[in-house]
């Protein structure tokens, strides 16, 4: 809602400053999102008028002018200014700054222009800050007096305030509207506009039946006749339509408009001569089709409601009138509208075709019914008085207008609630400011609110109004008294910090990318033929909800490598988005990056790209050491460097190199390794439970066997653990060998083999056996052979 | 008996010609070996009657304690000096870098919400999650704002399908947790934070389309506006380490409570806007069968970069999501 500040003072006129009154008014939740003045802060600018113009003698483009800026002490004061304005003319009045004024970059002295003396300057509305271009003077019209202050004349000490209205405060959408909650702020009276209700000059009159009496609870209408449809709209209409960013377009168009504004009633005007038969508000029949204003064709639905005559719908109730009933030039009668339509009849409506009308605005959020005729009146008078013509009777139905229930405001709630204690009296005292009639018996007030309230109905309603009036800036910040009770902590269970901190603590860096992603990034690398589509994305690389993380982080690896980074290790914690038949489900996920040198570059460390095994540590590290690796494919993974990884039989994750036809695809000059986990199963972690400590001392010894080259080490060690060898209690490997001295297709795995027994320190013969039985199961199982 | 008191001085400039431990040990065998001087002598006691031997015998251990001691100098001098030579031969430049793996970092938005997130728990608050993709009842309705509402059109929602949105807010987890309470038949006092991603369409210098919010919830028997006030201005405070820091409310309007009110933060002598808080609305009380007779609640949701910009002082909120490793660094 933006309008002009002495528009307001018309109606309520506190004696407080324009910056005041914007910070009373956001601070009773009508928050002010601007404040603007119509013009820079110029002076001695004055009406001046062309009384002489003749050509400058030594410039073309330049005439020396005599300028009539008023009279002083009677007579005529004449002053002599050069002016290069193409428009400028004898009789033209224009503003004219004397010599002192400033504009915004000019200061006025009086100079010799091309050897001719000058003093004064003729201004354009863009000299003047008044508008962004101006292709010559700023013509004033004829019967404006010179002399006169510019600042008056266009009444340009006047700011321009634009609200922020919450959706509640419907009543707040008229200048009427701010003003009494000015009034319920400062104290000061409001005025309504003076006007006199016109005198019936015509017998015409428009039927009018309502079929839709729950949504069109009061109906009125009047013929207006014989009225100048081409009058011209008064320049102080056109200037407070203007500072509430309303084009002027017609008379009777603007004053339907300005009375909108004013008292925050929609109105519509109809060509009398237009209208076939009797007009009827009902709803929208199948099919039924509508010409509106700006010129589409719109098809109702039967919760559509309308005005309608004989001729099918005419207008589109509380929202827009039809194009071929509307006011033109050639009209010269009207019939003009003021109805009260519910909020729920009109809510959606506009929305549905992607309009927004001030009517509709207001209508779906709620218009007093109180006002509906008076507004109708005030039109009319403005009409007539403007436009000419004769009114007729007005035809009026008013059917079951809403009730204002009554509302209990218990003052030991509103207390409560607050938790502030508000003397009692004083609760009175602010609904009455409020307009709200109230009984009070008991510490129990019952209010009844105004037509023009429809956000009060209930308790919370009330105490909300009398906090807000009495000041939120009044309610002390407390801090609540409570039971201490411990939370609960699971020692078996970590939160996603520990996900930060491991992979923080391994040199990963966090990033955060949107959940929303470009579709070929599902498509081609996760291998989802069927993501999950937005049906209004804000742009088409971010159309589709991710399934896994790696295309957010291959993004950022290359926006990052286009920077001239030359390594990267990247993470992310965050939501996948998958399609289940139960419906949406969503999984919190941790996956990484790696690309390029294993470390940054630094003194005595062999250069060493990263590899498999680098990244695999730090899949390690996240589950516990637990988790087990198959060889399986992954759309996005370098076929023979891909593991699913699985924790406790379930998959829970991937890791692996990306594919070098990806690598390719992003311009990857080196290799690229990335995993994804599942992040709840790694947040499980099991709570110690003490094994006696031996008291001996472990025996190793260590074996080297030749198995078949392509043999998982990870089976050989699965079956170490299944046979579970008395004594043995760690086998790990600690080399592997290929090449010379060893068949082809075979490796050599060496192994380093910790005996234990708990009570008593191992001969060699018990030790000597241990590993008889596990070279022995190594034979069976693997076709392994003792290296020699 | 010869005299022996010549060893003394003797053995002292043998030892100390001595530069190694191989030459000293050679030098230690002239007088101490089997065959030594001292040995020697030691072997001629027998010799004596049995009136002489005491005397002579501790003359020889005098000469031999001289000459044990010289040589256990010499020894250590020669062990010192080889170590001395050692340490040189080991010494490092210290000032050279130190060898290691890149250090990691965690983001702005992250190290932000941690920091919400263990204020709030220090006095009792739990966290709580729900789902991003939302269904349209409990991004809405639930929370008072039923179809065709204007509120609605305040949200700029992205949708997913006809009943399915991207959370405009996490205000709905309010609802999932006092559903799933009730259910475990858990009554209030509940108090949790809900942090996470929420979405908006709307896209430019000032507005990304996916950003995050901290819901805050308490519902208790006694619980007030001026509670709420209290709790926010506290944890701004401790947030920002500034005891200077003062909250103001401003009416506003959520449908999902009231009062309502937006939250600004006094800074640098001016005000900023940090987020939008109330009294649970009744309707949502009703919504999850709360008997909201018998309890209030409040709620509150806080943006997080705007926390995270304020309190890093970053200008810009697209650097958030660029995930530029220049800007992120910069958070270690």
């Amino acid at each position: 809602m933006q309008f002009s500040e002495n528009w307001l003072r018309q109606f309520v006129n506190p004696a407080i400053s324009s910056e005041d009154l914007s910070h009373a008014l956001t601070m009773a939740g009508l928050e002010v999102e601007e404040m603007i003045p119509v013009a820079p802060a110029f002076e001695h600018i004055v009406i001046g008028e062309i009384v002489e113009a003749v050509k400058h003698p030594d410039a073309d483009r330049l005439q020396v002018c005599k300028v009539n800026i008023g009279k002083e002490n009677g007579v005529n004061k004449i002053l002599q200014i050069v002016c290069g304005a193409s428009n400028a003319r004898v009789g033209l009045k224009a503003p004219c700054a004397l010599v002192g004024a400033e504009l915004p970059g000019i200061s006025i002295k009086a100079a010799k222009v091309r050897g001719v003396e000058s003093f004064g300057m003729m201004c354009s509305a863009k000299e003047l800050g008044l508008a962004a271009e101006a292709t010559g003077l700023l013509e004033l019209p004829n019967d404006a007096q010179a002399g006169l202050d510019i600042r008056e004349y266009l009444d340009l000490n006047d700011h321009l305030f634009t609200l922020k209205l919450t959706p509640n405060r419907a009543d707040c959408l008229s200048i009427l509207g701010i003003a009494r909650d000015v009034a319920a702020i400062t104290g000061a009276p409001v005025k309504l506009p003076a006007f006199d209700v016109v005198k019936i000059e015509s017998t015409k009159t428009q039927a009018v039946s309502v079929h839709a009496k729950e949504a069109c609870p009061a109906y009125y209408g009047r013929v207006i006749e014989s009225v100048n449809a081409q009058a011209k709209t008064p320049d102080w209409m056109v200037r407070s339509l203007e500072r509430s960013g309303i084009r002027s377009i017609s008379a009777i168009v603007d004053i339907t408009n300005y009375v909108l504004l004013e008292f925050g009633q929609p109105m519509h005007a109809f060509d009398l001569a237009q209208l076939n038969g009797e007009v009827n508000v009902r709803f929208a029949s199948k099919n039924e089709q509508i010409k509106l204003l700006n010129d589409t064709q719109v098809k109702l639905t039967s919760d559509d409601l309308v005005i309608a005559d004989n001729s099918g719908a005419i207008a589109f109730a509380g929202v827009m009138g039809g194009e071929p009933t509307s006011v033109t030039d050639a009209t010269t009668a009207i019939f003009l509208e003021s109805a009260f339509f519910t909020p729920d009849a009109i809510a959606g409506k506009a929305r549905r075709l992607g309009l927004s009308t001030d009517s509709s605005y207001r209508f779906e959020r709620g218009v007093d019914f109180g006002n509906t005729k008076l507004a109708l009146e005030r039109a009319t008078a403005l009409i007539l008085n403007i436009c000419g013509g004769q009114a007729g009777e007005i035809t009026e139905i008013v059917n079951q207008l809403p009730e204002r229930a009554s509302v209990k405001l218990r003052y030991s709630r509103l207390c409560s609630v607050l938790g502030i204690s508000i003397p009692k009296q004083t609760v009175g005292t602010l609904l009455t400011q409020l307009g709200f009639e109230f009984t009070e018996n008991d510490d129990i007030f019952v209010v009844k609110s105004p037509t023009y309230r429809f956000d009060i109905a209930r308790e919370e309603d009330l105490i909300e109004e009398i906090a807000r009036l009495h000041g939120y800036d009044k309610i002390p910040a407390i801090k609540p008294t409570a039971s201490l009770n411990m939370l609960d902590a699971p020692e078996a269970l970590l939160n996603n910090a520990w996900l930060h901190d491991t992979l923080q603590a391994q040199g990963y860096q966090e990033i955060i990318t949107y959940s929303f992603v470009d579709e070929s990034w599902e498509r081609d690398l996760l291998g989802n033929a069927n993501p999950i589509k937005l049906k209004n994305p804000i742009a088409s690389q971010m159309s589709v909800m991710r399934s896994g993380l790696w295309g957010g982080l291959l993004d950022t690896l290359t926006y990052n490598l286009n920077r001239k980074q030359e390594r990267a290790m990247l993470f992310e914690v965050g939501s996948s988005y998958h399609q289940t038949p139960q419906g949406f489900t969503e999984q919190a996920r941790v996956a990484g990056l790696f690309y390029g040198a294993f470390q940054p570059e630094q003194w005595g460390v062999a250069a060493k790209e990263v590899d498999f095994y680098d990244v695999k540590a730090t899949v390690d590290s996240l589950t516990h050491g637990k988790a087990e690796y198959r060889a399986e494919a992954h759309n996005a993974l370098h076929p023979g460097q891909s593991a699913r990884v699985y924790l406790n039989g379930n998959a829970i994750g991937w890791l692996g190199k990306l594919h070098p036809k990806w690598q390719q695809h992003y311009s990857l000059a080196k290799n690229t390794f990335l995993f994804e986990l599942e992040a709840s199963p790694l947040l499980q972690k099991s709570i110690a439970h003490y094994a006696e400590v031996p008291k001996t001392l472990a025996t190793r010894r260590d074996l080297a066997v030749i198995v078949d080259a392509d043999l998982p080490v990870q089976h050989l060690f699965d079956a170490i653990i299944k046979a579970n060898i008395p004594l043995v209690t760690q086998v790990q490997l600690f080399d592997i060998y290929q090449g010379k001295g060893i068949p082809e297709n075979k490796k050599s795995l060496a192994l380093s083999v910790l005996m234990q027994d708990t009570h008593k320190t191992l001969v060699d013969i018990e030790a000597e056996a241990a590993m008889a039985k596990l070279l022995q199961l190594l034979e069976n199982q693997f076709a392994a052979s003792l290296r020699n | 008996m010869a005299n022996l008191e010549h060893l003394i001085s003797e053995s002292l400039s043998d030892f100390n010609a001595c530069a190694d431990m191989p030459a000293l040990e050679n030098a230690k065998a002239k007088y101490l070996g089997k065959t030594g001087a001292l040995t020697e002598a030691l072997k001629g006691l027998g010799k004596l009657s049995n009136e002489e031997r005491p005397a002579a015998g501790a003359v020889i251990n005098v000469v031999k304690q001289a000459v044990e001691a010289a040589l256990n100098a010499r020894r250590e001098a020669i062990l010192n000096a080889e170590q001395a030579k050692q340490l040189a031969a080991e010494s490092l430049d210290v000032t050279l870098p130190a060898r290691a793996q890149s250090t990691g970092g965690l983001h702005p938005v992250t190290l932000t919400l941690q920091r919400i997130e263990q204020l709030f728990h220090s006095i009792g608050f739990d966290v709580a999650t729900g789902p991003e993709i939302e269904t349209d009842f409990y991004n809405f309705t639930a929370l008072n704002i039923p179809e065709n509402h204007p509120a609605r059109a305040m949200h700029d929602t992205f949708y997913v399908d006809e009943n399915n949105v991207l959370r405009t807010h996490t205000s709905p987890v309010q609802i999932h947790y006092m559903e799933n309470a009730l259910k475990q038949n858990q009554s209030p006092p509940l108090k949790i934070i809900a942090p996470g991603r929420v979405y908006r369409v709307d896209s430019d210098a000032t507005h990304s389309p996916m950003f995050h919010q901290v819901e805050g919830l308490w519902v208790d028997e006694d619980i007030s506006f001026a509670n709420l006030k209290g709790v926010v201005q506290d944890f701004l405070q401790k947030f920002f380490e500034r005891d200077d820091l003062t909250v103001r409310f401003r009416p506003s309007f959520f449908p999902f409570t009231e009062p309502s009110a937006e939250m600004d933060m006094s800074w640098n002598g001016g005000w900023l806007e940090i987020g939008g808080c109330g009294m649970v609305h009744p309707e949502v009380f009703k919504h999850v069968n709360i008997d909201s007779e018998k309890y209030r609640g409040f709620a509150f949701g806080l943006g997080v970069e705007r926390l995270a910009m304020l309190r890093y002082g970053v200008n810009d909120l697209r650097h958030f999501f660029n995930n530029d490793l220049r800007f992120l660094s910069q958070f270690k």
